[in-house]
């Protein structure tokens, strides 16, 4: 098991799902779901960017809504429901490979999270623009278009990237 | 860095009577931004709030809106009724930080964090809302617009638990939030404002522009008198009375003072000179 050096483990145990199967865990109350995700779980598709919540290289989904998990002490998911970027389809990723919405690669499991949750959730459209949608995932190479034209295409539509900034 | 898990709203208040230092904490959107970094920032007791159910739904009767003590600003942004009665709610809503913040953070955090900048604070001012209180000793209620006594200093004994938020339900002639900030999304505030129009007259909240976010008594009263405002320098003497705006790292105090004037003078270019 893989944790960062210097931390006591004292004894919270925690059940949780994770991406479909139950996971009883001794965290400690200072663990950030996004350790426990790559260090205890081995699942390190999860990748820290800011660490405050701001550019959502963290996302996953606790039952299932999007959220960064840099801000989650893991004891919160307990009895909850979590889901990361190794549960999607492999097929999640092809309209970002079309579409250039990918380049060095920090951001893409977070960008593909949410991405996939609004394509589970299309009516989200009908109120929001996929660019809010996607407003918490910073990207600094690709300048957005090809991310959005990608969610678009995911959705099955056209021109939904267009529109206020 | 010690946490408290209570079970139900008696084990959380409780715990709160027994160990007055103990942070309670719901979404973590702002009392965990850089953590673990900040460690010693975080060597304290937290009460972790997110398995108090009963405190999670917001629930309509006849005359309020009560938004429980752990209600998001996702729950608000999908409650329709609330985008058609206080639309105000889902307009700064929809602008702390995205998604990722608003399916976590509570509004109730928003008012106990007490920022200066906060979103969700000068909407829920602007409809009259009141802080509901509970503690052993029992339940209180303090208006929003009476909570705070200073930068980050509040109405809130450290045994009380804030467990719901009243919103008088009540017609609106004019609403409106207004949020300056480097952009649209994952921005804070350098100048908020909300105004509305109501029955119980006119409520203009400013936020960023003072050590709390703060009613513009001054402001409201040109309102109400209907003095005429012939340009947005106008308004400074009236500016100058109810906020103390400063320079950081987001603005300075005469960017700040300026876009206030401009924005209300705009905003309410129908109402100035016009009695209430």
């Amino acid at each position: 098991m893989l944790r960062p050096a210097g931390r006591h483990m004292s004894a919270l145990s925690i059940s949780f799902n994770i991406n479909g199967s139950p996971v009883t865990l001794d965290v400690d109350p200072a663990d950030r779901l996004l350790d426990t995700l790559r260090y205890q779980l081995a699942l390190t598709g999860t990748k820290e960017g800011c660490g405050e919540g701001e550019c959502g290289a963290c996302t996953v989904y606790v039952d299932g809504l999007p959220v960064n998990s840099c801000l989650i002490p893991t004891y919160q998911v307990r009895g909850q429901r979590v889901e990361t970027v190794e549960s999607l389809d492999p097929g999640a990723l092809e309209p970002f490979e079309r579409c250039g919405a990918t380049q060095c690669g920090a951001c893409t499991p977070g960008v593909v999270m949410t991405a996939w949750w609004i394509r589970g959730h299309p009516e989200l459209l009908g109120t929001h623009s996929i660019r809010e949608l996607m407003a918490g995932n910073l990207c600094r190479c690709t300048g957005y278009d090809g991310i959005v034209d990608s969610v678009a295409e995911a959705l099955g539509e056209t021109g939904s990237g267009q529109g206020e900034p | 860095m010690n946490v408290m898990l209570p079970g139900s709203v008696p084990e959380a208040l409780d715990m709160l009577a027994s160990d007055c230092a103990a942070v309670p904490i719901a979404g973590g959107t702002d009392l965990l931004v850089h953590w673990p970094v900040r460690v010693e920032a975080h060597e304290q007791t937290y009460l972790d709030l997110s398995r108090l159910d009963p405190l999670k739904p917001l629930r309509w009767t006849a005359d309020e809106l009560m938004l429980g003590g752990l209600t998001t600003y996702w729950d608000v942004i999908r409650d329709a009724r609330a985008g058609e009665e206080f639309p105000l709610l889902v307009h700064a809503a929809r602008q702390v930080g995205a998604i990722q913040i608003q399916a976590r953070g509570t509004w109730a955090g928003n008012v106990v964090n007490a920022s200066p900048a906060a979103d969700g604070v000068p909407v829920l001012m602007a409809y009259d809302a009141v802080v509901v209180l509970e503690s052993r000793r029992g339940r209180e209620e303090v208006p929003l617009d009476r909570f705070y006594s200073g930068y980050k200093e509040m109405k809130r004994r450290p045994d009380q638990l804030v467990v719901g938020i009243r919103l008088p339900r009540r017609r609106y002639s004019y609403q409106v939030f207004e949020k300056v900030g480097a952009r649209r999304a994952q921005a804070i505030a350098k100048v908020g404002l909300a105004i509305t129009r109501s029955g119980a007259g006119w409520r203009v909240v400013a936020a960023s522009v003072a050590p709390t976010i703060r009613r513009c008594p001054a402001v409201e009263r040109l309102l109400e008198t209907g003095t005429a405002v012939a340009s947005p320098e106008a308004l400074l003497p009236a500016i100058a009375q109810d906020v103390a705006p400063i320079d950081d790292i987001r603005s300075s105090a005469q960017y700040r003072t300026r876009v206030m004037a401009w924005v209300l003078y705009h905003d309410l270019r129908d109402f100035w000179g016009k009695r209430a």
